[in-house]
């Protein structure tokens, strides 16, 4: 080993506080900055592969057929922009039901006749089975019911009520369709489906000329509707995309964490290593060795945080990854190398120049003046210290304490600095928690502590528990089950709810769409944009049917309720996160459609045990069940809180060893000063209190500066994981801090610094008179 | 005033720096401890101060037993019972001269002005009052030392305690300490005094303990205590 090898290593074990700090502030770097770079980069990887591969359709435009003839629609192909097209294939929506199943029992369908999986736009891949050869056939989308090849269904929406057997199943990248038939199998089109390339469809600005382009190349009110690639893509992204503005912001706080820390550490070593410097010196060491040993004693913990990051930041990344890569059946994404190695050499650059800098103090000192340096001196600062401290109305250890930062003015900015970033982490996480609770609790949006239902939904009871044995089929009327709700003591206030699937003319899959009786204001629907329907004809939508259909509010569109069309005008947008388009309208706009599930909030001192179990007594008769609500927690909120949770405690880790650390330099620093005081009669409580007295002004001032940075950072990170995730939030899961919280926050900075400096403080009180006043 | 009884300091299994040294001194006694280097001089004075443990044996100061002391009894005791005056002076450089001298009398609780006419008497006393406002950096060796003496009578200790007080000073201002610390001995003031200096000794103690290898080996009492020991001046 050579000289300077012995050096750093001798260094590395002799600091191994500060060591430690390093290494944990660049393994939570490296940790943030390898899962959110693998996201951003591998996350759209699947789609893309998938989209190239197929030819992806970057519009698939959905033409009614009533008011376009089939030779009109092909004559959209010569529109301005369009450089491959396909189609016009015949549609029709339906709703399949198997012989097995009573009832209606899949979902409704658009299906497109198509005689050849492949062509210039959209080339569908076959996963399983082959594609149709006669018009008795079907091919199932891959995304739609899990449905094996060989499975008959029924289509009564058809003429003949033809059954049909799934000879394949396949995917579209475009997602043109639920099920492919024979064009010779759809008699009476709907409409015609035409798929669609551009030479340039980047934006959606330039993706909507193009629809503008095709809307006024054929009769007015044509074009039904269009679905974007980009749409597509965007909700393709959501799982991943979602965590990328979140792990940036810990990245970068992780990385500013970082060169704080390192550059501390080292400046802080440099500083109380002057005479070792000297002696080194005085033994032959050239300047450039000096400053190397330095930077090496700081890249060797970097080193290992780094390796630890980078698998932490792998392992975290993988399953998320692996998600994605299942929906189109690409091969796994894995983590891009280069993120990993770009990752790595970035961040032990910046620790090698954050240290180098703080090093060159060391590589310029004159070696008589570092073989010649006693007790460190602080000038003039120190003296304004003390005449602060001889000033303060304070018991003198405590003044002592409180003067401290003036002396130290760079020291005291690091430690400043260091609860600044642990301040904002902290501002930062709880906000995003707070967030994230209201995001849950919206998703839910069901403030119902009872539900009640008939089992007549044609997906089953939504939301409910159920926890006895099979019941009769639903006998009892609407009216009945309102009557006995009603007369339920205990009933505060209830609404029901029919849920059923209907089609869009351009989107292919159901969307849901909910029909609402009563008063459902105390749900917990919160609004992003817009108002709550009125009556029959209004509907507020969530965010992806409004992306998935191209409509904003105002908008009409035209649903299909068991192929029946259902006009309805948007007039809000409200938030649900979850990433299936969905309709909310009056029951009045869907008369047919009987309540499947009845909502009831219960007076405050009502037991919902005691009310279930009479209401049940009740209802039982009817075969209807009664259950608690329970809420339905999901899986990327749950995973979003625990990172941010782990990186919190990580980050306020780093912060509090980063003061820790400061405050270790600083004492080891006036342990001479310290044994001073201790030999004139200062008592270990005494000098606890000083020590701990010196951080409070830099705590303060950093919880002052960092509870605004975190504030700002929460304000531009949520919103940005919502658009990520193609969701606008409501302003209630943004507006998430109360003035007491603030101040709370700021508090927190305090108690950072003071748990940062109190391992130190208690150094200080156990140190030796003796030992300290020997110490040079 | 003081009474060590068979006191021994041993450091990690090395040898003694004191072996079983028993004494006692009366009050207003000015006690020099002179011995070569590492003959156990500045130990003992640690453990008259309360710095240090013995290892075996009891140390009582003014009815006190400071072996048995914890770390704030000891700083305590310290404040109530001994000055202390340092080879290198250990001025604070950030506090003025005044606030350096105050500092016993504030660690103490003593209320500030009068912990600050106290302070100013002695800087009167000791001729230092001009450098009242100033800070020790700009001060001589001289100087330095008079305002560590005048740090160590604030509390008005019952015990004084000099570890080499004129080592770091040149001969002018060692006879200026010489003369201080005779004075205080005539004014009654107890003293135990190591020093390499076997004038400034001879001129402060009244009795003088010769140390080697953390023994006695010697222990005169006459004012001329280093003639006394047999050790040319």
């Amino acid at each position: 080993m050579s000289g300077l090898a012995r050096v750093v290593r001798s260094g590395v074990r002799r600091r191994r506080v500060p060591s430690l700090v390093i290494g944990l502030a660049v393994l939570m770097a490296v940790t943030a900055s390898v899962l959110g770079g693998s996201l951003l980069v591998a996350s759209s990887a699947p789609f893309d592969r998938a989209f190239a591969r197929q030819h992806g359709a970057h519009l698939v435009g959905q033409f009614d057929a009533a008011k376009a003839t089939e030779p009109q629609v092909a004559a959209t192909a010569h529109a301005k922009g369009v450089t491959a097209e396909a189609g016009p294939f015949p549609t029709v929506s339906v709703t399949p039901t198997t012989p097995r199943t009573a009832g209606p029992g899949l979902t409704p369908m658009t299906l497109a006749g198509r005689a050849d999986p492949a062509g210039p736009v959209d080339a569908v891949s076959l996963t399983a089975g082959r594609w149709v050869r006669s018009p008795d056939e079907l091919v199932l989308s891959a995304a739609g019911p899990e449905l094996a090849v060989g499975t008959d269904l029924e289509f009564p929406d058809l003429p003949g009520d033809p059954t049909l057997t799934v000879v394949g199943i396949a995917r579209s990248v475009s997602q043109s369709a639920d099920g492919w038939v024979e064009p010779e199998a759809i008699t009476t089109p709907s409409g015609y489906q035409m798929l669609y390339q551009f030479a340039s469809a980047a934006t959606d600005a330039q993706v909507t000329a193009h629809r503008a382009a095709l809307t006024a190349s054929v009769p007015a009110d044509a074009l039904a509707g269009a679905q974007s690639w980009l749409a597509v893509k965007r909700a393709a992204d959501q799982n991943t995309g979602v965590f990328v503005p979140f792990l940036a912001a810990f990245g970068v706080l992780g990385l500013a964490m970082s060169v704080l820390i390192v550059g501390n550490v080292v400046a802080g070593t440099v500083g109380a290593s002057t005479r070792r410097i000297g002696i080194l010196k005085a033994l032959g060491c050239t300047p450039a060795q000096v400053i190397r040993a330095y930077v090496a004693q700081a890249l060797v913990p970097a080193g290992v945080g780094t390796v630890l990051g980078v698998l932490a930041g792998n392992a975290l990344t993988m399953p998320v990854l692996a998600q994605t890569d299942s929906l189109y059946g690409t091969p796994a994404s894995g983590v891009a190398p280069w993120v990993d190695i770009a990752v790595v050499a970035g961040m032990l650059g910046v620790v090698a120049g954050t240290g180098w800098l703080a090093a060159w103090r060391a590589g310029r000192l004159r070696t008589v003046d570092a073989l010649r340096v006693g007790p460190v001196s602080t000038g003039g600062r120190g003296r304004l210290a003390g005449r602060v401290a001889a000033a303060l109305p304070a018991p003198p250890s405590v003044g002592l304490g409180l003067a401290h930062p003036l002396a130290r003015p760079a020291r005291a900015l690091g430690l400043l600095a260091a609860v600044a970033f642990g301040t904002v982490t902290v501002t930062f996480a709880l906000g995003l928690a707070a967030s994230l609770n209201d995001i849950q609790a919206a998703k839910n949006h069901d403030n119902a502590d009872v539900l009640v239902n008939t089992l007549t939904s044609p997906y089953g009871p939504h939301r409910v528990d159920r926890v006895d044995g099979p019941r009769p089929a639903a006998t009892a009327t609407p009216a009945q089950i309102a009557a006995a709700i009603a007369a339920q003591p205990g009933t505060r206030a209830y609404y029901a709810t029919a849920q059923t699937a209907v089609t869009a003319a351009g989107v292919s899959g159901a969307i849901d769409l909910y029909a609402f009786t009563g008063d459902a204001t105390w749900a917990g629907y919160q609004m992003v944009a817009g108002t709550w329907f009125h009556g029959s004809g209004e509907a507020v939508a969530v965010s992806t049917f409004l992306s998935a259909t191209s409509t904003r509010i105002g908008d009409t569109v035209t649903l299909f309720e068991q192929g029946r069309p259902v006009r309805v005008k948007i007039v809000g947008e409200v938030f649900d996160p979850h990433t299936d388009p969905e309709v909310l309208v009056d029951a009045a706009t869907v008369p047919d459609l009987a309540p499947d599930t009845y909502h009831i909030e219960l007076r405050s001192d009502t037991d919902v045990g005691g009310y279930i179990t009479q209401l049940d007594g009740t209802l039982r008769q009817y075969g209807v069940m009664v259950a608690s609500n329970q809420a339905v927690h999901s899986g990327t909120l749950l995973a979003l809180a625990t990172l941010t949770g782990l990186l919190t405690l990580a980050l306020v880790l780093v912060a509090g060893l980063g003061v820790l650390n400061t405050v270790v330099l600083d004492t080891r620093d006036r342990v001479h000063d310290i044994g001073v005081y201790k030999a004139l009669g200062m008592t270990p409580r005494q000098t606890t209190g000083m020590v701990l007295a010196s951080v409070p002004l830099p705590g303060l001032l950093g919880g002052l500066l960092g509870v605004p940075a975190g504030y700002g950072l929460h304000a531009a990170v949520t919103p940005a994981m919502g658009h990520a995730a193609g969701l606008n939030l409501p302003a209630q899961a943004l507006d998430t801090y109360g003035p007491a919280e603030l101040a709370a926050l700021v508090v927190a900075g305090l108690v950072i610094a003071a748990l940062g400096a109190l391992i130190p403080a208690g150094w200080a009180a156990r140190t030796r008179t003796a030992t300290a006043l020997r110490t040079e | 005033m003081i009474e060590l009884d068979a006191v021994s300091r041993r450091y990690d299994g090395g040898p003694p720096a004191l072996q079983d040294v028993t004494l006692s001194v009366p009050r207003g006694q000015a006690l020099a401890i002179v011995g070569p280097s590492g003959s156990g001089k500045s130990t003992l004075l640690n453990l008259l101060a309360g710095l240090d443990r013995p290892s075996a044996g009891t140390v009582t100061v003014d009815g006190v037993r400071v072996h048995e002391l914890g770390e704030a009894a000891s700083a305590k005791y310290r404040r109530a019972t001994i000055g202390l005056v340092f080879q290198f002076f250990n001025l604070l450089d950030d506090l003025t001269v005044a606030d350096n001298v105050v500092l016993p009398a504030w660690l103490a609780g003593v209320a500030k002005a009068a912990a600050q006419r106290r302070a100013a008497e002695l800087l009167d006393t000791l001729g230092i009052a001009r450098h009242a406002r100033a800070y020790p950096g700009r001060l001589s060796g001289g100087e330095r030392q008079r305002v560590a003496v005048a740090r160590a009578l604030m509390n008005r200790p019952a015990l004084l305690l000099a570890d080499e007080p004129t080592g770091a000073l040149d001969s002018a201002s060692g006879e200026d300490v010489r003369e201080l610390l005779t004075g205080l001995r005539a004014e009654g003031q107890t003293i135990v005094l190591v020093t390499h200096d076997l004038r400034l000794a001879d001129a402060v103690a009244t009795r003088t303990v010769e140390l080697l290898d953390g023994r006695v080996v010697a222990d005169g009492t006459t004012p001329t205590g280093a003639a006394a020991i047999g050790v040319a001046p």
